[in-house]
């Protein structure tokens, strides 16, 4: 399926998991590891995506082009602990085909 | 001891609209929130977010909408105990049960609805390896009581609004009040920022940007935090203090309820969806966010209706056998518990000659 990006996501354990994520649902990085269940439910996505929680907070190992931090989203990583150069909050990284080859580990619940 | 039919864990939307639903049916209810206050996720995450899918609402403002669930309810007089976390359940031999919360206040009802969403909100504690041991003898998460603070020295860490306005309050009341944030830019409302940029100029909060808490110091007690700063070259130093208050907001967390023999699927409460949300243990239920069934959706409307159906069953099982037909409020008006009567205008009927 050509509209699916291939994506690595090293979950909490550390556990490397390689997906398909489709580009054509709106779906963010967030959303994608609650639908393949990759963090347990109540762990990941707590406000939903509105970069208020932290909860997706994840470290970028690739170097694949992301979108520019937003305001919100800078500020929620300035409160947030586990913080690394490379943290980004997954909900605010949509699924585009400019994600292919994307790689990350999720930082841990906090 | 707090007596009542309904006891609803949890006082956000679910939890709010429940209260109203079982007062339709002449049954009272009581409930719990370990936050100080109404509304759960809607007031604690997102009070000021819109939400577009409430039916009815083309656009309301969390806050706006915990508002309006509390007016709807109001007539039916519920009780609230806030501020404190449902504990422990134990099933009593006339069937009823008596909810004791961490504060060590009893609840007793022969029906427990847990509309806990996805858990009872906890401190998200900063990485400083020995606060733990500073919790209540200097290190506080919540501002409880503000007279505390009078006259005493204050440490506030943290970059949005509670730090913002705790700040700016207990600049009023501390000897000494400094807030400490990792960034020069700070995420509270505006107003709230210019706020402290004024108290900062006149010299009534210190401001130490951009920085971090990364110890405290002590015996028995709070004597001073360890700063790390990061302007222009790094550097470490104390400042002395009588309380840290770290505010970083809060996390769910399910707690206590997994613990109550609940069947629990994906941190969420198993319940019987074809009937009347009821989970394992009979006689108590679990509405909204916190339950789980196939198909499940965490939407704020779902919880509305799942409140809706276990009000009816808690009222078959406080009344067994009893006949009993749904009523539209459009028809039979609503009899608050307080005296209060609202009904539709009676149609006017005139002749025309």
């Amino acid at each position: 399926m050509e509209q699916d990006v291939n994506i690595k996501i090293i979950d909490r354990n550390g556990v490397a998991h390689a997906i398909l994520a489709p580009t054509d649902m709106a779906m963010n990085l967030m959303e994608v590891v609650r639908s393949y269940e990759l963090a347990p439910e109540g762990t990941i996505g707590i406000c939903g995506g509105m970069a208020m929680c932290a909860s997706c907070q994840c470290y970028v190992l690739s170097d694949t082009k992301l979108p520019d931090m937003q305001d919100d989203e800078e500020a929620m990583l300035s409160e947030a602990f586990y913080v690394k150069e490379n943290s980004r909050l997954g909900c605010q990284i949509q699924i585009t085909p400019e994600m292919e080859g994307l790689e990350v580990e999720l930082a841990p619940e906090s | 001891m707090i007596k009542t039919d309904i006891l609803i864990i949890g006082a956000g939307p679910t939890g709010l609209f429940a209260v109203f639903e079982a007062g339709l049916l002449k049954l009272k209810c009581h409930l719990i929130d370990a936050l100080p206050q109404a509304g759960g996720q809607c007031s604690e995450i997102y009070p000021k977010k819109p939400i577009y899918d409430i039916p009815g609402f083309p656009e309301i403002l969390a806050d706006d909408l915990t508002k309006n669930l509390l007016e709807q309810c109001k007539q039916f007089e519920p009780g609230f105990t806030l501020g404190e976390r449902a504990e422990t359940i134990e099933k009593q031999e006339d069937g009823s049960f008596i909810v004791t919360t961490n504060k060590g206040t009893k609840h007793q009802a022969p029906i427990v609805a847990i509309a806990g969403g996805l858990g009872s909100f906890e401190p998200r504690k900063p990485l400083i390896n020995n606060i733990e041991s500073f919790e209540d003898k200097g290190v506080e998460y919540f501002i409880k009581d503000p007279e505390k603070y009078r006259n005493k020295r204050v440490v506030i860490s943290g970059g949005g609004d509670s730090a913002l306005d705790w700040s700016i309050f207990l600049s009023d009341i501390a000897s000494e009040v400094t807030l400490i944030h990792r960034r020069n830019e700070f995420r509270g409302a505006l107003d709230s920022v210019d706020k402290v940029q004024e108290l900062k100029n006149s010299g009534k909060i210190n401001l130490i940007t951009p920085a971090e808490v990364i110890g405290i110091v002590g015996e028995h007690h709070v004597k001073a935090v360890v700063v790390s700063q990061a302007e222009h070259i790094e550097k470490e130093y104390e400042v002395e203090c009588d309380h840290f208050i770290p505010l970083f907001g809060l996390s769910p967390k399910l707690g206590p309820i997994a613990n109550w023999g609940l069947e629990i699927e994906k941190n969420a409460i198993k319940v019987n969806n074809a009937l009347d949300y009821q989970t394992n243990i009979p006689g108590i239920f679990a509405i909204g966010d916190v339950n789980t069934y196939p198909g499940k959706l965490k939407l704020i409307l779902c919880g509305f209706h799942e409140a809706t159906l276990m009000c009816q069953a808690a009222y078959q099982i406080l009344n067994p056998g009893k006949k009993y037909v749904l009523k539209y409020t459009t028809v039979s008006g609503i009899d608050g518990f307080d005296g209060s009567r609202k009904e539709a205008p009676k149609a006017v009927v005139k002749a025309i000659n």
